[in-house]
């Protein structure tokens, strides 16, 4: 599938702000799935930027922007190729032994409730048919929640709520896998949605199986990723592979407005 | 293990006079100066460093109780041949580090051959995948070591931790010397001591010397320092004066193109080389912490780009980390190709099953420490414990043994020392300092001895009532193996006739 | 070396609020003086006074104290809540200071240090004559730190905390002449007319001035020459023509130190000369108050400018 991303970022600062640093995670690369066709990152005033990657081998571009500045918007658009391959990874650049997502972080840290799920529902094993039936049952359990997602909300807390964002969904994941033996990662990037109305950065997980490999799971929708996600970057949590990573020097609130669109081109 | 006399620094193992052969002069300047005078000389230093406000902050105590750490007016004396073979050991030691941080955030060879397991590292929150494979600027990670060691006897040398983060303490030992010199001159004339007092000139030489390749012939240095209300602050205003350099905050700097800037009256000046007293998470909140407000957003890109070094590197405490510190023998081994010519003390990792059974077996002679513990806390001493204290760590040593590790009480070397009672043995611990630049790695001739001043305790945190020292390096064995060193009068006299030259008095 | 913005902006506020903190004891003191000590206790007024010369009125409002002199005093002096006390001045003062300590002399922190030390063990004002003895002690300890930077070294360091004392002492004798133009130029009253005697030793003893008057005017106490004094006159230390010229020359200083001039130079030299071509005579004529607000304004501008010619930021 050829899939077109047009991803737009406006802030918006109630003050000038003298300076603003981002640091962006919003550049695609290609793996035996996704070929990136086309791809550019622009913003609307003068910047300076530099590509670089970060630990985890993610596609990084530092943004400088000098002052004052009240608004700044970022615009991501192109294309990706993608195929299928049943959720299972080949081809991803990958730094660190698998062994390294066993890690907890602050947003992921060991939760019994999740710990109980995840033996119950997994049967002990950390098995592909096991950590399959884990995403479908977070799937089952929460009721979608297409809102943004509440900043620095741990999995753990957000296990206790009825109702979950992907991101939520994917780092209770994350919780479940590590708990069982499963290395897993948090990816972020984008997804084709029939619903026309989702317009926020999409998130899911990845979780490694022994003898088979990086698989694919998204909880949002109890199924693996296929050719109608584009994936962006990896981390041990949401924070960590976050599309945008930012300071700014000047004290002032900011509204941040995040429209996406992610259709297939011909 | 027998219940030998500790080795006392200057007495020698007997612990009482005559002292060590070597160190006659030394002994008789003990015997002859009055009580009441060391009193006096060390009442005076301890002024001198209340007044500048060398002080430090208890944890859990209001801001009002900064005190100063106490001031012992005995040095500690290490002689040439000692210091040469314990410098040796440092070198090969700090080598190894740097082999190993450059090893670990690069190819990892070192997992791939199975020396260390790798959960040990990769699960290690010391270990941050967010600067894997930057490599810093001339492959240096560890610039500024400090080396926690005990003693045991003239030759023998432990080491009882690694400090490859921030090492702090460095202005103690300078401070100690400016005190010593003016309080006790006498000494220097019969004792030709090493001087430390080029430290400064030392660190700032090792900053320039890896600079990145684009700083130009005289790249800017800076001390970047949490601020004022650090407890260590003292230290980093004393360091950047002494240097010449530039006391920094986090708001100081700026990063635009990857290149780090200062904020001046003049206006932005270039930085090439940061010796930062802030914590890896607190650096860049970019990548770490993102709430830190003393760091630098954009730091890591700049030192990513390669054109800023970061004085000691992100990402150091994995090579220090307690849980690393038991597989150090194998770390020299492996990227020396030789032994380590310091050993560490014998160390049980109770993860492992027989050794945590060998620990719970014995536990009242053992030290057992928290892994990720520090400053003294969470630390069962056995020896000195009572029954409830073993049989609360040993429910946690059940519960988490891989939290923990065990080490055997050893006979800690001793040093006279002013007490209520007059002079008595107490023990010590020794902290020198490793500078390693792009031209080699330099061990300062000096360093930072803690002495435990409450009789018979093997603590010598300064949160725990620790005291400090002067360390002299002799520049010479005085007579040692010859006739001269069996007569305290010909070694005297041998002294007497040497160079008095100090260079830490001018 | 090169001084960084941070420190350079620490030294100057540094300046400005031991400025401040001198000013608002002086005004204490005379305040004092002029309702308990006179022979007519100036009563209310002169309490009220004294908060619109500091700009605490406002804040003094809302915390419904009594307009006496035991509550005005406490809260001008002890009173954290609010940002116009001696004790707010010392504490910003004393942490500007400490975080530029190795910029100063021992001497320099030391009085700071005593300054504020003064107020910790104050719960209350106690009366006339503990009052007095506080201002007193703040004052000599503001003095001390006066003599401690003119013994330091003749740098950048010393220079920004004088610039910091000069702007703010250019606002506050303004300040203390336009909250007390109608007793000087009483509406409806002729120029010269009676005036209340009381009243105008107050302006004269919070700038210090009492003396100086004597000796630079024969024909006794005159509104014309107040003014002529306080706006006029640059042997005398506070007035507006002596802070003018002193921020003249200190930026003067820093600029042969930095070989660059900026927006801070050019604006502090057409103020001097403006100021220098100032008849006392005319401002009288022309409206002292409208005179007197847009040197504040100035002023203020000139602060900004500072602020961005050394990028303090």
């Amino acid at each position: 599938m050829r899939l077109a991303i047009d991803h737009r970022t406006l802030y918006r600062f109630s003050a000038p702000q003298r300076r603003l640093v981002q640091m962006l995670r919003m550049t695609p690369q290609n793996h035996h799935d996704q070929t990136v066709a086309s791809w550019r990152i622009d913003v609307d005033c003068d910047a300076t930027m530099r590509d670089a990657h970060d630990g985890f081998g993610n596609a990084t571009t530092m943004l400088y922007v000098a002052g004052p500045i009240d608004a700044i918007e970022i615009s991501v658009t192109g294309e990706v190729v993608t195929s299928h391959s049943s959720g299972e990874l080949h081809g991803t650049n990958e730094v660190f032994p698998a062994a390294l997502f066993l890690r907890a972080t602050a947003a992921t840290r060991a939760d019994p409730a999740i710990a109980r799920f995840a033996e119950d529902t997994a049967g002990g094993r950390a098995t592909t048919e096991a950590l399959h039936r884990i995403a479908q049952s977070l799937h089952d359990r929460f009721a979608p929640d297409t809102s943004r997602p509440k900043p620095g909300l741990a999995a753990g807390d957000a296990f206790a709520y009825d109702t979950g964002t992907a991101r939520d969904l994917a780092q209770i994941f994350l919780v479940a896998a590590r708990h069982l033996g499963a290395p897993a990662r948090y990816v972020s990037g984008y997804r084709l949605s029939d619903d026309a109305g989702l317009s926020t950065p999409h998130g899911w997980a990845e979780a490694f199986v022994a003898g088979v490999g990086w698989l694919g799971f998204d909880p949002s929708v109890g199924r693996s990723p296929d050719d109608n996600y584009v994936r962006v970057a990896v981390a041990l949590d949401s924070t960590g592979a976050a599309a945008v990573a930012g300071a700014r020097l000047g004290e002032a609130d900011e509204v941040i407005e995040v429209d996406i669109g992610v259709s297939e081109s011909q | 293990m027998g219940k030998r006399n500790a080795f006392d620094e200057i007495m020698g193992f007997s612990g009482a006079a005559p002292p060590r052969p070597a160190l006659a002069a030394l002994g008789e300047w003990l015997a002859d100066t009055p009580e009441h005078e060391l009193r006096r000389r060390q009442e005076a230093a301890e002024t001198t460093f209340r007044q500048l406000g060398i002080t430090f902050a208890v944890y859990g105590e209001s801001e009002a109780s900064e005190r100063i750490i106490p001031f012992d007016i005995v040095p500690r004396v290490f002689l040439k041949s000692e210091w040469d073979r314990l410098s040796e050991g440092l070198v090969q030691r700090v080598e190894a580090i740097n082999a190993f941080l450059d090893d670990i955030y690069g190819a990892r060879r070192i997992l791939d051959e199975g020396v260390l397991p790798a959960d040990l590292v990769l699960g290690n929150d010391q270990f941050r995948p967010e600067i894997a494979g930057i490599r810093p600027p001339h492959g240096i990670a560890a610039h500024i070591c400090g080396i926690d060691l005990v003693r045991t006897g003239p030759d023998e040398f432990f080491v009882l931790e690694d400090n490859a983060r921030t090492p702090s303490g460095v202005s103690y030992m300078l401070e100690n010397r400016e005190a010593m010199l003016r309080l006790c001159p006498e000494l220097f004339r019969e004792l030709r001591v090493a001087a430390v007092d080029s430290y400064p000139d030392l660190l700032l030489e090792t900053m320039k010397s890896v600079a990145p390749h684009g700083a130009g012939p005289t790249p800017r240095c800076v001390v970047l320092t949490p601020g004022h209300y650090n407890s260590a602050y003292y230290e980093h205003s004393f360091l950047a004066d002494s240097m010449g350099v530039e006391l920094v905050e986090g708001a100081d700097l700026i990063v635009d193109d990857d290149v780090v800037w200062m904020r001046t009256i003049e206006g932005l000046v270039k930085v090439d080389v940061i010796y930062r007293r802030i914590d890896d998470d607190y650096l860049d909140p970019l990548v770490f912490r993102i709430d830190s407000a003393l760091g630098v957003p954009g730091l890591i890109a700049a030192y990513a780009a390669g054109n800023v070094a970061i004085i000691n590197a992100p990402g150091n405490g994995i090579a220090d980390d307690k849980a690393i510190y038991s597989y150090m023998p194998e770390i020299v081994k492996f990227y020396n190709g030789a032994e380590a010519k310091l050993p560490n003390v014998e160390t049980f990792r109770c993860r492992e099953p027989s050794a945590l059974t060998y620990v719970l077996e014995n536990l009242p002679e053992l030290v057992v420490k928290l892994v990720d513990g520090s400053g003294g806390y969470g630390m069962l001493v056995g020896p000195t414990a009572s029954k409830a204290e073993i049989e609360t760590f040993r429910a946690a040593l059940i519960a988490e043994p891989q939290r923990y590790i065990a080490q055997p009480t050893l006979a800690l070397s001793t040093v006279p020392t002013m007490a209520d009672q007059g002079l008595a043995p107490r023990h010590v611990d020794f902290r020198p300092f490793v500078l390693s630049g792009s031209d080699g790695v330099r061990v300062v001739p000096g360093g930072l001895t803690r002495v435990a001043l409450k009789e018979g305790s093997l603590v010598v945190n300064s949160s725990q009532g620790g005291g400090t020292k002067d360390s002299f390096v002799l520049m010479d064995d005085g007579a040692s193996g010859s006739a001269q060193s069996q007569s305290a009068d010909g070694q005297t006299q041998t002294m007497g006739s040497m160079s008095q030259n100090q260079g830490g008095a001018a | 070396m090169m001084l960084l913005s941070r420190t350079a902006s620490s030294l100057y506020w540094l300046g400005r609020y031991i400025e401040r903190a001198d000013f608002i004891v002086r005004i204490v003191e005379a305040t004092v003086r002029l309702d308990v000590l006179s022979s007519r206790p100036a009563g209310e007024v002169a309490w009220s006074s004294a908060l619109t010369v500091t700009e605490t009125d406002a804040d003094f409002a809302e915390s419904g104290a009594a307009m006496t002199q035991t509550q005005v005093v406490k809260f001008l002096t002890l009173d954290t809540s609010h940002p116009g006390s001696v004790l707010h001045c010392l504490s910003r003062a004393r942490d500007n200071a400490r975080a530029v300590r190795t910029a100063l002399s021992r001497d320099a922190w030391t009085a700071i240090n005593r300054a504020w030390m003064i107020f910790e063990n104050h719960a209350g004002v106690g009366g006339t004559s503990a009052t007095l003895n506080m201002v007193e002690a703040v004052k000599n300890e503001t003095r001390g730190f006066e003599g401690a930077v003119h013994r330091m070294l003749r740098n950048q360091a010393t220079w920004f905390v004088r610039l910091g004392q000069a702007i703010e002492r250019a606002d506050n004798t303004a300040r203390l002449l336009d909250v007390k133009y109608h007793i000087l130029l009483p509406e409806g009253e002729k120029v010269g007319g009676v005036v209340d005697r009381d009243q105008w030793t107050t302006i004269l003893q919070t700038v210090s001035a009492v003396t100086a008057y004597r000796w630079l005017y024969s024909d006794g106490l005159r509104a014309a020459n107040v003014i002529d004094l306080l706006v006029t006159r640059k042997e005398m230390p506070r007035s507006l023509a002596a802070s003018v010229e002193e921020v003249v020359d200190i930026l003067g200083d820093l600029a042969r130190h930095t070989g660059a001039h900026g927006e801070a130079d050019r604006m502090a030299r057409m103020r001097e000369a403006r100021t220098t071509r100032t008849r006392s005579s005319e401002v009288i004529a022309s409206g002292l108050h409208q005179y007197l607000r847009s040197f504040i304004d100035e002023n203020a501008q000139l602060h900004g400018a500072i602020g961005r010619q050394f990028r303090f930021g």
